[in-house]
């Protein structure tokens, strides 16, 4: 274990489940030793605005929120919201994106438009970038709600941390009816990323 | 056992090891889930949602009285409402201990003010607890305790967003009971505040403080650190942490309790290294006190920003001046914002559509619905505390032309309404006010994330109780003229704001729709709108009903012609997952094209 601390930023929209996912990340690096923190904010900055969730694990880690600059994995749910947040990362570091789209209300309105091909523009300028088909693999696993398991699949490669502690966690967190759609989700998302 | 909670989890939690048998509070971010957690966790403490701070520091005194150990939570801004019975309980003092949990909102993420309550502490000359995570912030509220039976007085315990709303690893013990029996126990001198007993208990306040003053000068949690004696930093709460983050080298005094400060102890830290920078968010309150004491602040809020939430690049920025460098930006170009919205199917769409058509001025409140206030609805005119709404039409009514009254409607969600909304009502009433009041009734404290509260029939566990009616509610009130709408249908809510309106007697309006959210208390939901792209003419209108289930798509070529030959820039499109049917935007469409789901006309949702 070194000393260095792991900076993570989940980026999104309000009601993807930013919160869960972050939440769930937040136990894993926990069970496996070492000192997590995570922040976000909640009320009204929720009502589908733009939602962050940082979180940080290492040997010791003091501040709860990341550094502009210093985010070394940005796992965004969203694709302008994966733009947001692009000054944030380390130029060598791992950008997941969902590809997705949720249109904000000024592009809803026709007074803005939407950035035209954002995952090319992340491309361009990060070498580490994964485009991750969330919510069309989670509908082949057998559920559109599985999309952020997927997503954490994908995610969770990253991290020299077991497979099965993750996927103990993330069922922790689900009804036992959904299990076995979710493993599937999971293993689906890991696949998406080469080792 | 070890667990990660957020501050506020860990709060509950400290209250509960602390042996803690009653809390109470009304919800606010981002101090809601601490009340939240102790229903849901913990049976030994009974909890309620009082109807605000005011009445639960009050309910919470009570208990304290009689040898209860009690907390009570609120945000920044409840302390406001909390302070007349605060500012007097510092000089009754406790018998059981009493916390007072105070979460502020650096930033204003979901408040109306970014008011630093550190001074409270000092104007109530009551000990504030400042923690700076999880692991301390349970600590400090059972710390909290101790100190408020060991010095009969109430105790503040101060979090902020990144404290209450961040997760970090807890220790987990066991519970302890108080250990004072629980006994009714007469006392006039110290619980009576007739000024004859008030004049001798303030002397009890200002021997109590110098006393709090010594204690604070050996208390462990007031912790000094050296290391690099070149630079000593002395900061509290969070701000500890985001200093660290940055200069894990520097000497630090940790203050644990930022008031009252500890003079000697500071004073010796002065003569360890060579310069102090204060490190604070908000207001210059250490800052202030510490010069007050004679002692140079080499940097301080002349660096480190007076307003917003402060974070670890900002005192680095603070700190290295002009050798400072924001990382060179990878991208630059404007993006479009994405602010926090009322929600597909929201019951407040409604209301507000018609509020605007009518060109009404809205006095507004505290709630989802405040955001009515932005584009596209623009259809809020004042917001400043709870209550106020009601108080704002009232007094508008008061003064303007006889005509201009009718203009004028206070608009106040359920919630709101029965925090702070009830006295101006009775106001109106008593004083032959003429405004028009809508109470928003969505069956929920919704914004706050949907706690209970005393006109939704269910306690904080869920148990059944009493429900406030407000229409019988207004009519004790003396508000002669009564109504309810359903907000979801336009036509109904239009012609009864239009009636209520032109009236020159008081009136309140009910418009129940519950929280499209609030799955519990909606019978269904219904399958989506469609828009029929041959008819869409383009004119917009449904897209200003700021609903995100509507978009706007540019047309071009044969497309920007209906298919009755005329022109058009682009068409609006339903997103069907986003839909839940609440049948609003058909209502609006003037072309037909907006198609009902299997051909059946919805007004909204039925309750369950």
């Amino acid at each position: 274990m070194n000393d260095a601390v792991t900076n993570i930023l989940l980026s999104g929209v309000g009601g993807q489940g930013i919160i869960l996912a972050s939440d769930i990340m937040t136990e894993v690096f926990l069970e496996a030793g070492f000192d997590v923190k995570k922040s976000e904010v909640h009320g009204m900055a929720q009502r589908g605005g733009s939602v962050t969730s940082h979180v940080r694990f290492g040997r010791k880690v003091y501040s709860p929120i990341i550094k502009q600059g210093d985010v070394d994995i940005l796992f965004s749910f969203e694709q302008l919201e994966g733009l947001r947040w692009l000054n944030y990362v380390k130029p060598d570091g791992v950008i997941v994106l969902n590809n997705h789209r949720i249109n904000p209300p000024a592009v809803n309105l026709g007074q803005m438009e939407y950035p035209e091909d954002v995952p090319g523009i992340i491309r361009e300028r990060f070498d580490r970038f994964y485009l991750v088909e969330g919510t069309k693999l989670a509908l082949e696993a057998g559920d559109i709600r599985a999309a952020n398991v997927v997503l954490l699949g994908a995610v969770s490669k990253f991290f020299d941390i077991e497979e099965s502690l993750w996927i103990e966690t993330v069922l922790g967190h689900l009804p036992a009816k959904v299990h076995e759609i979710n493993r599937k989700a999971f293993a689906v998302g890991r696949d998406q990323i080469e080792a | 056992m070890k667990k990660v909670l957020t501050g506020n989890e860990a709060i509950a939690r400290g209250a509960y090891e602390a042996g803690v048998k009653f809390a109470a509070a009304y919800p606010g971010t981002p101090s809601s889930e601490i009340l939240d957690t102790i229903a849901r966790e913990y049976e030994e403490i009974y909890a309620e949602w009082s109807p605000n701070e005011k009445v639960a520091l009050e309910a919470a005194t009570g208990a304290c009285f009689v040898g209860a150990r009690a907390m009570v939570c609120m945000k920044h801004v409840g302390v406001n409402v909390a302070a007349d019975p605060l500012l007097t309980l510092a000089y009754t003092g406790v018998k059981g201990g009493l916390v007072l949990v105070t979460a502020d909102d650096p930033e204003l993420y979901s408040s109306q003010n970014e008011q630093d309550n550190r001074h409270y502490a000092r104007f109530a000359k009551i000990p504030m607890l400042e923690p700076s995570d999880s692991q301390e912030a349970k600590e400090f509220v059972k710390l909290g305790f101790t100190m408020s039976e060991q010095f009969d007085t109430p105790v503040m315990v101060r979090s902020v967003t990144r404290i209450s709303h961040s997760k970090t690893i807890v220790e987990l013990e066991e519970r302890k009971e108080g250990p004072i029996p629980i006994e009714v126990e007469k006392n006039p001198p110290k619980y009576v505040m007739l000024p004859v007993y008030g004049r001798q208990r303030h002397k009890v306040v200002e021997e109590r403080y110098v006393k709090l003053k010594e204690f604070a000068e050996t208390f462990p949690e007031n912790r000094v650190e050296i290391n690099d004696k070149r630079v000593g930093i002395i900061t509290s709460g969070i701000s500890y942490q985001y200093a660290k983050e940055v200069y894990p080298d520097y000497s630090y005094l940790k203050l644990g309790m930022c008031w009252p400060l500890p003079d000697k102890l500071i004073s010796r830290f002065y003569e360890h290294v060579d310069e102090v920078y204060v490190v604070e968010e908000l207001d210059p309150f250490l800052e202030d006190n510490i010069k007050a004491m004679g002692f140079p602040v080499s940097k301080g809020k002349d660096v480190f920003p007076i307003r917003g939430e402060l974070t670890p690049l900002l005192v680095e920025k603070g700190i290295s001046g002009d050798r400072f460098q924001l990382p060179k930006p990878i991208f630059t170009e404007e993006l479009p914002p994405r602010p926090p919205n009322l929600c597909p199917g929201c019951p407040h769409r409604g209301i507000f559509y018609v509020l605007k058509k009518k060109k009404l001025f809205v006095t507004g409140d505290i709630g989802c619905y405040t955001l009515a206030a932005l584009p596209p609805l623009n259809t809020l005119d004042t917001c400043v505390c709870m209550g106020a709404s009601i108080s704002h039409a009232h007094g508008i009514s008061k003064v303007v032309p006889k005509e201009e009254r009718k203009k004028v409607v206070g608009v106040i969600g359920d919630s709101t309404f029965l925090h702070g909304g009830v006295t101006p009502l009775m106001d109106i009433g008593y004083n032959n006010g003429t405004a028009t009041v809508i109470i928003l009734d969505n069956h929920a404290t919704a914004m706050t994330g949907f706690q209970e509260h005393p006109s939704t029939g269910f306690t904080i566990r869920g148990e059944p109780t009493h429900r406030v009616d407000f229409l019988e509610l207004g009519k004790v009130l003396g508000i002669r003229n009564l109504k309810k709408v359903n907000p979801w249908n336009i036509e109904e809510t239009e012609k009864v704001v239009a009636e209520e309106t032109e009236k020159d007697e008081p009136s309140l309006i009910v418009s129940e729709g519950p929280c499209v959210m609030l799955r519990k208390a909606i019978k269904e939901y219904h399958k989506p709108y469609s828009i029929d792209p041959d008819k869409c003419r383009g004119c917009r209108t449904c897209l200003n009903l700021g609903c995100p289930a509507i978009s706007w798509q540019p047309v071009s070529g044969d497309m920007a012609i209906t298919a009755d030959g005329k022109k058009r820039k682009g068409i609006s499109v339903i997103e069907k997952t986003q839909c839940p049917g609440c049948g609003l935007c058909y209502q609006v469409c003037k072309f037909d094209a907006i198609t009902p789901p299997e051909g059946e006309v919805t007004f909204g949702f039925e309750l369950a």
